[in-house]
């Protein structure tokens, strides 16, 4: 289980996390959904320490994160994959190094390796992709290479930040069952961080809504839809003021 | 007036402390062989096919000078072989861990600052911690030792070719023989001006490339800070260089 437990983060003076309470259940997704520059990729980066907070702490089955040592971070982090916002794949290396690379830090020989990553490839449908490089693939494609990377290393865990910013509605879609297969195949827990609705009801088994630093409502896909919170139901409809 | 001076203090602590911390941990990825060990050998053959070929296009031409102004200098007062004097110890001691230091600056250093920083802000360098590298260990000490270990080299071949562009030139425009040149060259050579030299260009190699990395690893704000952080690694590492270089004349030299 992740807890976030009354996190608290400024820059430079200004909060950008105030007091942020959210608990994600095991075997859940949960999708965080908020207006742009509200601190959601801030909140994901403290769930795996490359954030520190000035107050409260995530909980990661009972280990609160900003108090790990090097060697216990580490341990953590082997069972949270990241998918980043823009993939952050590495530009000189290929498809294949790119998801390898982490596995080249576990116990696993050659073989092993190359298993993992064609099973990871696989299960993303980029069987073939192998040798190509980052540069010569399209948004979608990155994505998906994105999260091969995160689900070969089998975590527990896995944390999405903006799946489907930047994608067309049918990669974008593509995506969204990606996110639910991963979800039935590994049964692994979790987040979502985005602001597409769509992906949001077909991902997530819960929503919370992140406004001015804290969790403005959280529940299921129906009680959201159904909110009579005037803040959230303008997000959810995407109405201008 | 006194607020401001006080806070660039305070922010020159920080920035003194930051570097602290970063060398502490850069400490600690030392035993982690495996990860940078292999990347250190790419590494280095970057920073040589990078910079080798300017250090050795402006030691080349400044032996040239070297000699001819040495000539215009002795105006025939002092015996001519004197040039060759003045050409090895200038390239050894000063002219070429200087001015190939300055080229790796501009070369060396800018690309990696550029490359790190790009890699800061793509999210990569988050990328490479979550899947559980460090990255003292996979980027910045690779590239480190790779500056520190490759830089003599570099230097060491930019000294040869100014002495050599040197004695070419004393030969055909300064009617000098190569005897005269090679008894002028030897005349106060003293080892320590190769192993002042190279230790010198050891510690550019070191520095610039150490200021690459710091400066490419704390780049924020997109492309814009991709090309500030550029910029910024090269003015730094280029004052750093000098400064340094005039320290070393000071505790060694006298
Ligand atoms: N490392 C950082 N240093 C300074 N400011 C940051 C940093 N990371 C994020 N911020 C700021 O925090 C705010 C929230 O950012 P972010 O979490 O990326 O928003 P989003 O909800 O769109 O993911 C933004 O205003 C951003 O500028
Ligand atoms: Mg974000």
């Amino acid at each position: 289980m992740i807890e976030f437990q009354d996190l608290r983060k400024a820059f430079d003076g200004r909060p950008v996390l105030d007091g942020f309470t959210l608990r994600v259940q095991d075997g859940e997704t949960t999708v965080i959904i908020g207006y742009s520059g509200t601190g959601k990729s801030v909140a994901l980066k403290h769930v795996v320490g490359l954030l520190q907070p000035d107050a409260g702490d995530v909980i990661v089955d009972g280990r609160a994160v900003s108090t790990l040592d090097r060697a216990a971070l580490t341990a953590l982090r082997r069972e949270i994959g990241f998918v980043f916002q823009f993939a952050a794949l590495f530009d000189s290396m290929s498809v294949f190094d790119n998801v390898a690379l982490g596995l080249r830090r576990r116990d696993l020989s050659d073989d092993e390796i190359a298993a993992r990553v064609q099973e990871a490839l696989a299960l993303v449908d980029l069987t073939g992709a192998e040798e190509r490089l980052p540069a010569e693939l399209s948004g979608g494609m990155r994505k998906r290479v994105g999260i091969a990377r995160a689900i070969a290393l089998r975590p527990r865990y896995i944390l999405y930040d903006e799946p489907t910013t930047g994608l067309d509605p049918v990669t974008s879609a593509v995506i969204d069952q990606l996110m639910v297969r991963t979800r039935e195949h590994l049964r692994v827990t979790g987040i979502v961080v985005t602001h597409d609705m769509r992906s949001a009801y077909t991902v997530g088994d819960r929503i919370a809504m992140l406004y001015e630093g804290k969790i403005r409502q959280v529940g299921t896909v129906a009680q959201i839809q159904e909110t009579e919170d005037p803040v959230v139901r303008q997000f959810i409809e995407g109405r201008p003021t | 007036m006194i607020e401001r001076l006080g806070r660039k203090t305070v922010d020159a602590i920080k920035a003194v402390g930051g570097f602290g911390h970063f060398v502490g941990d850069l400490a600690r990825a030392v035993p982690d062989v495996a990860v940078w060990g292999r990347l250190t050998l790419v590494q280095m053959r970057r920073v040589g096919v990078d910079s080798l070929p300017v250090a050795l296009f402006i030691a080349a031409f400044t032996g040239v000078v070297l000699a001819l102004q040495a000539s215009y200098t002795f105006t025939g007062t002092v015996p001519l072989y004197f040039v060759g004097t003045l050409v090895g110890k200038t390239m050894m001691l000063e002219l070429g861990p200087v001015l190939a230091g300055l080229a790796l600056a501009g070369r060396v250093g800018a690309s990696m600052a550029a490359e790190l920083g790009t890699m800061k802000v793509t999210e990569q360098v988050d990328a490479l911690e979550t899947l559980a590298y460090d990255p003292q260990s996979f980027l910045v000490l690779p590239r480190v030792l790779a500056g520190t270990t490759m830089f003599p080299v570099i230097v060491a071949l930019a000294i040869l070719t100014g002495i050599v562009t040197g004695w070419i030139a004393s030969l055909v425009l300064l009617d000098l023989s190569t005897q005269e040149f090679l008894k002028g060259l030897k005349l106060f050579y003293r080892f320590k001006d190769t192993w002042f030299g190279l230790f010198k260009s050891a510690t550019f190699g070191c520095t610039i490339t150490l200021v690459g990395c710091v400066v490419g690893l704390s780049t924020r704000g997109g492309a814009e800070g991709v090309g500030r952080s550029t910029t910024r690694a090269v003015v730094y590492s280029a004052v750093l260089l000098l400064v340094l270089d005039a320290f070393w004349a000071l505790v060694l030299l006298r």
